[in-house]
């Protein structure tokens, strides 16, 4: 292992190489799906690189074959002009290949600096751990990388941006050339993202070559110096972020042209369908009170923590209100539980897919299907498995679901494709009140596309949505009225022609 | 319901994803690993023995008999496993309702009565009592790992050991023999078939619900991701109450076939059935994480237990080292089974 003294010394071994790291030709299958054909990747050294793509691109197949996760059947991978063989993670770690996975692979119950040193800690004469050294080493890193966190906290009180600077850490505490970020923005405040950008800077400046995954044009723009675009499993190309235009990668990204990305139309507002009144819950959320409207598109706004997630988890009956009530058409019900939600004609797509939304290892089928049996496709308690599976292959087939098959695993698929599905589960049960909380987040531009009109669709129909975002175009785009929460409370409901992106950012930070 | 899309707005530009093409159940392989298993015996049987294995009803007989006690438990387990829970406590279990219900089966002529006012009754009431007691036992569990949240394997590992003492203290320890014949026919009806009816009965009858009705669709959700299900509206704590209460009822039907087909009901019976019971499930392909498993590969699962057992005793081979043996088998089949999960698990 290598000598942990070392690592808090600025990097500097790639910088005289045209390219730190050479992917030529790599050919990865999987049965039934060419997942890499033949693609390659060429980053500088001292470079951010970001790389774009639908889900299901074969972005996240490349990374976990530079990061040594996958093998591939054929191409090579150079590093600093060597070839070099990856057959596990720690090799590539030892090569100098760090990855920060999106799902951030910390032990919750270890503090931050045994998460960062974990197989090379420091030893004392006796060869027992040294603890005062690791902690000294930790904030040596931390003062380099300007971070500012105990490095005796537990991993779990930390926040996930926070989570995610120890994990930046980790990765450049063993000397890494090539560090891979994925996603590392999709779940942390925009305070965090300021504070991440000007670390990636700093690591940039040192000649560390950066591969950077996003789904978000403005980063792209904001810090990657170059880019390369990946579609189904093609390399379509690499250019000068400073040369495209926003609609260019689009365009390469998708193949085809979006004319619109936010295709809200004018829909005919109807009756009150919910009216929350004065909803309070503990610390979450407090004096909470909302309308939304047949065909209305009702924006939630606010920062990570703003208790958005926890108002429609309330409303929806996942955790009932201290006090409050809600009112479905003027008539005030009870909702204990999500049963009589959906009893009400509600209908929730939470906010992480992983653990709130998938049946991870059941198929597609039976992943679109639990919700609707409440209330219908079965007689005294059997199925009727033949009408079910027709609507279940019908809502998929307009969703443009790709799949091989219904019964495909769901946790195969990409994150675009089970969002979908998960939208059918809803879908299947006509709701009349659509909630849903961080739509589109960490899914490809297509697939968001056509949610967003899906969304535009169902409000033509009446039904009454609630959408909680932090992508603030979705929200501007989308939403006849957007309600700002801060801090557990509404600071403002705002009209869609007088919203706009300041006046939210005021009422989000108050 | 699909006329919430309409049909122009999002058209299909990808072909439909609906073409039926299911995977081979993993249920045929594991039925082709009994073939194999009692192939081995037969050959082995020729060469060591010098005898057919198979070819030998009688011996086929027992086996089926002896499967189909743990397998009848083994149904009930099964869904336990699926939820993602375990239950340790159906060996207690049915030692437990074996003793209550058997005082309540004897006949006036036998000279040791447990309730000499309670004799010569119709058989329905000694095997009411035992289901009801079983299913009690399964409520009990259920409700503690819903409502205190402990781990269903403490849960159920208290109701092991405290049912198991339920079962010496209510005779003293004495056994309850002298069963009326219509009790005893549980055990010994339809010419001595009556387990494997039973057990056939109880498998066919739940393989129909985990896969045809809501109530088996909701086990399998809640055992894939119980968040997911709650959300989905499932509620999460009365199912699986009822799914606890079933593995119970299951239980205390196994202690009646048992004690009606030996005639005679002693606490110590049903010790290590749990364990049978999940090894039946276990190398049947349930996975212990939940989410995943048959009915069907529960019952071929016994099967294989029940043939390597029997094939043991037939090749003379030392009851310690068929234990050893049996061991390293429920481990393969786990082996086997998270090699299988990873395989499937592609992720791209």
């Amino acid at each position: 292992m290598s000598n942990p003294n070392v690592s808090t010394e600025p990097v500097a071994k790639a910088r005289n190489y045209q390219y730190v790291l050479e992917v030529e030709n790599v050919r990865k299958e999987f049965p039934g799906v060419v997942a890499l054909d033949n693609v390659q990747l060429k980053i500088r050294p001292g470079t951010v690189h970001a790389l774009m793509g639908e889900n299901g691109a074969g972005k996240s197949t490349l990374m976990k074959i530079i990061a040594g996760i996958y093998q591939p059947d054929s191409g090579t991978v150079k590093l600093r002009d060597q070839v070099v063989k990856l057959p596990t993670p720690l090799s590539a770690q030892e090569a100098g290949i760090a990855m920060i996975h999106q799902e951030l692979l910390l032990m919750n119950s270890m503090t931050v600096a045994e998460n960062i040193w974990i197989r090379r800690e420091p030893k004392n004469s006796l060869g027992l751990i040294d603890h005062n050294k690791m902690l000294q080493m930790t904030q040596d890193l931390f003062k380099r990388l300007n971070i500012n966190l105990d490095p005796r906290a537990e991993i779990s009180e930390l926040t996930v941006g926070n989570r995610q600077l120890v994990e930046i850490a980790k990765a450049v505490s063993f000397n890494s050339d090539v560090l891979i970020m994925d996603e590392p923005t999709s779940a942390i405040t925009e305070k965090d993202v300021a504070h991440l950008f000007s670390i990636i800077r700093d690591l940039r400046a040192q000649g560390i070559g950066i591969v950077y995954i996003t789904h978000k044009m403005n980063e792209l723009f904001e810090i990657a110096d170059e880019f390369s675009v990946f579609r189904d499993g093609k390399y379509i190309g690499t250019h000068l972020s400073s040369d495209v235009t926003r609609d260019d990668i689009i365009r390469m990204m998708v193949g085809r042209e979006i004319s619109q990305m936010f295709p809200k139309e004018e829909v005919e507002i109807g009756e009150v369908v919910l009216s929350a009144h004065n909803l309070c819950r503990g610390k979450d959320f407090q004096n909470i009170s909302f309308e939304v409207r047949a065909g209305e598109i009702l924006g939630f706004a606010g920062l990570v923590g703003s208790g958005r997630s926890h108002v429609v988890e309330t409303i929806f009956g996942v955790k009932p209100p201290d006090s409050g009530h809600i009112e479905i058409k003027g008539q005030r019900v009870n909702i204990k539980s999500p049963q009589d939600a959906i009893r009400n004609g509600m209908a929730l797509l939470t906010e992480d897919r992983k653990e709130t939304g998938c049946f991870l290892p059941l198929s597609i089928q039976e992943n679109i299907q639990p919700a609707v049996l409440h209330e219908r496709y079965v007689k005294r308690g059997f199925v009727e498995q033949k009408t079910l599976d027709q609507q279940s292959n019908d809502i998929c087939a307009k969703m443009r679901v790709k799949t091989p098959s219904m019964f495909e695993i769901i946790e195969n698929l990409s994150g675009g494709n089970q969002q979908k599905v998960l939208i059918g589960r809803w879908l299947l049960t006509d709701p009349k009140i659509l909630i849903m909380d961080e739509p589109t987040r960490g899914i490809d531009v297509g697939a968001k596309a056509e949610i967003h009109r899906l969304v535009t669709q169902l409000a033509h129909r009446g039904v009454a949505v609630i959408m909680v975002s932090s992508e603030m175009p979705e929200v501007l785009g989308m939403s006849d009225r957007i309600v700002v929460m801060h801090e557990g409370r509404i600071t403002g409901i705002l009209h869609r022609n007088e919203a706009d992106q300041v006046k939210i950012m005021d009422l989000a930070a108050n | 319901m699909a006329a919430v899309l309409s049909e122009g707005e999002l058209s299909p530009s990808t072909p439909p994803a609906t073409k039926a093409k299911r995977r081979l159940p993993q249920e045929f392989s594991i039925f082709l690993v009994l073939i194999g298993i009692a192939a081995l015996f037969e050959i082995l049987g020729w060469i060591f023995v010098g005898q057919s294995f198979l070819a030998n009803p009688s011996r086929l007989q027992i086996i089926i008999l002896q499967v189909s006690v743990i397998g009848i438990i083994a149904v009930g387990v099964t869904q336990v496993i699926i939820t993602g829970g375990i239950d340790l406590s159906s060996g207690s279990v049915v030692a437990m309702s074996a003793m209550i219900a058997a005082t309540f089966a004897q006949s006036s002529d036998w000279p040791k009565l447990i309730h000499p006012a309670l004799t010569d009754l119709p058989f329905i009431v000694p095997l009411a009592v035992g289901l009801t007691i079983g299913a009690a036992a399964g409520f009990v569990n259920g409700w503690l790992i819903t409502k205190t949240k402990i781990p269903p394997f403490i849960a159920t590992l208290g109701m092991m050991v405290s049912a198991r003492g339920i079962a010496r203290w209510y005779t003293d320890a004495s056994p309850v023999s002298g069963f009326t014949e219509s009790f005893a026919m549980i055990g010994n009806g339809l010419d001595r078939w009556m387990p494997v009816v039973i057990f056939l009965a109880v498998a066919v009858f739940f393989h129909i619900v985990m896969r045809y009705t809501r109530f088996g669709k909701f086990t399998y959700a809640i055992g894939a991701n119980p968040q997911a299900a709650r959300v989905s509206g499932i509620n999460i704590e009365s199912h699986l109450i009822k799914v606890y209460m079933i593995a119970g009822l299951l239980a205390g039907l196994a202690a009646m076939v048992a004690i009606a087909r030996i005639k005679t009901a002693q606490s110590g019976i049903g010790m290590m059935y749990e364990l049978d019971a999940i090894a039946a499930a276990v190398i049947g392909g349930v996975s212990l994480s939940g989410g995943r498993g048959k009915i069907l590969g529960t019952v071929i699962g016994a099967l294989i237990l029940g043939v390597v057992l029997s094939g043991f005793t037939f090749l003379k081979i030392d009851a310690y080292y068929q234990d050893i043996i049996k061991g390293g088998i429920i481990v393969l089949a786990v082996v086997i089974d998270q090699q299988r999960q990873n395989k499937m698990r592609k992720s791209r």
